[in-house]
């Protein structure tokens, strides 16, 4: 019996000391290099893959593709690379507009906003990128939702 | 035989969430949680602050689950539906069958839930999402309620405060899932020994947690502890408390297989044995 309460102890201990632990290797992240999410998630050309079949996922989607059908095609890739780079601790810089002023007067639902994050997931998939670098990259992007959701 | 409000609740549910067009599914996979032992969504034994089904915005989820808990003197077995809107709130409706080793005669209970959620977004917002839930329960057999001494036989209702964060790939890059619960409670071994007893009538507060990673695949393993009443003094009841792992496979079906230690149950220690439970949802 008191096995599964040693578990549940154990699991919530192993979650604060692994908490901690990431800690520092966000502050690792920051020194770029070798061991950053942008080399892990295969550099340049990893990036420009995962956004390439992003962009390959919206255009099928028939409830996202109609927010993106009037746009630059070519300029939402060189923004979207620029900005998973830059987020992921490569040697980028994002240029584009902030995501606020990107996504002005669009409404976008909390529906949709999961939506874009499966079509980014299934993309990932594509690529082979396992699930926790997937995640760590979803990490990086969740934040920016205030500035999507509903503006 | 007292007809089970049950049946009813079941059809009216079903009826008023199979208006076409309204079932949607555009929450994130895995936010529904499963369901608890009493209905609500949430782990197997704890409810979380999670809302039913992958409704969002605007939506409607329809649900339903079977749950199998198999011990060494008993059997609880629990069939329900559950209803949500909105991302916002959630109904159920559960049937508990308890089935005791070499008694004739089960209890059987109906559970009805109600929850809300109050602020917070378990994946997006910096505080947990925080909901208020209670459950009213009705005994439909209250002979053994009686005969071991419950203060009332008839119905309980639990009152809780429930909150719940997702930490996006937190452990190894895998996302981490907490659940803190506080629910007040008069209830014997669920309501199934009924409300209150000699030893304590009165409403008291229990803790209840729940911790989970999600692994590759929809796969998530976790633990949950759920502290319970002590009401009747010829009765001694322990915490319930499970390690578990679920699937979620996509967003129509989820199944949870746990080991359960439900310790000590109107007499008999050390009650331990495996949970299972299949949750579905209609879009």
């Amino acid at each position: 019996m008191n096995f599964i309460k040693r578990s549940v102890l154990l699991l919530t201990f192993f979650g604060v000391a692994v908490s901690s632990f990431s800690v520092s290797v966000q502050a690792s992240d920051a020194n770029a290099g070798q061991d950053s999410l942008y080399h892990d998630l295969g550099g340049q050309a990893g990036i420009e893959a995962i956004v390439d079949g992003f962009i390959t996922e919206i255009s099928f989607d028939q409830e996202i593709y109609p927010f993106f059908k009037d746009s630059n095609i070519s300029r939402l890739r060189e923004k979207l690379i620029e900005q998973f780079c830059m987020l992921s601790n490569g040697p980028c810089e994002y240029t584009g507009d902030s995501m606020q002023d990107v996504h002005r007067g669009m409404n976008i639902t909390s529906g949709q906003f999961n939506r874009t994050v499966e079509l980014l997931q299934a993309s990932m998939d594509k690529n082979n990128i396992s699930f926790p670098l997937q995640n760590r990259l979803i990490k990086l992007l969740a934040p920016m939702r205030p500035d999507i959701y509903k503006r | 035989m007292l007809k089970p409000l049950f049946s009813i609740v079941v059809v009216t549910l079903l009826t008023a969430a199979s208006i076409p067009n309204v079932l949607a599914d555009s929450r994130l996979l895995a936010t529904s949680g499963v369901t608890q032992v009493e209905g609500s969504a949430g782990g197997g034994l704890v409810p979380w602050a999670l809302i039913s089904g992958y409704a969002d915005e605007g939506e409607w989820s329809l649900g339903a689950f079977h749950t199998s808990t198999d011990v060494d003197d008993f059997r609880l077995k629990v069939d329900g539906v559950n209803v949500s809107y909105d991302n916002r709130v959630e109904f159920s409706a559960a049937l508990q069958g308890f089935e005791i080793k070499g008694v004739a005669g089960d209890i059987r209970q109906e559970v009805y839930g109600a929850k809300v959620r109050l602020t917070g977004d378990a994946i997006y917002t910096e505080v947990p999402q925080i909901s208020a839930g209670l459950q009213y329960k009705r005994l439909i057999d209250p002979a053994i309620a009686d005969a071991v001494g419950a203060e009332a036989s008839d119905s309980g209702v639990d009152l809780y405060l429930t909150a719940t964060k997702v930490h996006l790939g937190l452990i190894g890059g895998y996302h981490f899932l907490w659940n803190a619960t506080l629910r007040a409670t008069k209830a014997n071994q669920l309501g199934l020994l009924g409300y209150g007893g000699d030893e304590e009538s009165s409403y008291q507060l229990m803790p209840e947690v729940s911790a989970l990673v999600l692994l590759n695949d929809g796969f998530a393993v976790g633990a949950e502890y759920r502290k319970k009443p002590n009401n009747l003094s010829a009765f001694k009841e322990d915490s319930f408390s499970d390690v578990f792992i679920a699937w979620f496979p996509n967003k129509n079906v989820n199944l949870t297989l746990a080991y359960a230690d439900l310790g000590s149950i109107a007499g008999s220690k050390d009650q331990t044995g495996f949970y299972f439970s299949l949750g579905t949802y209609f879009h």
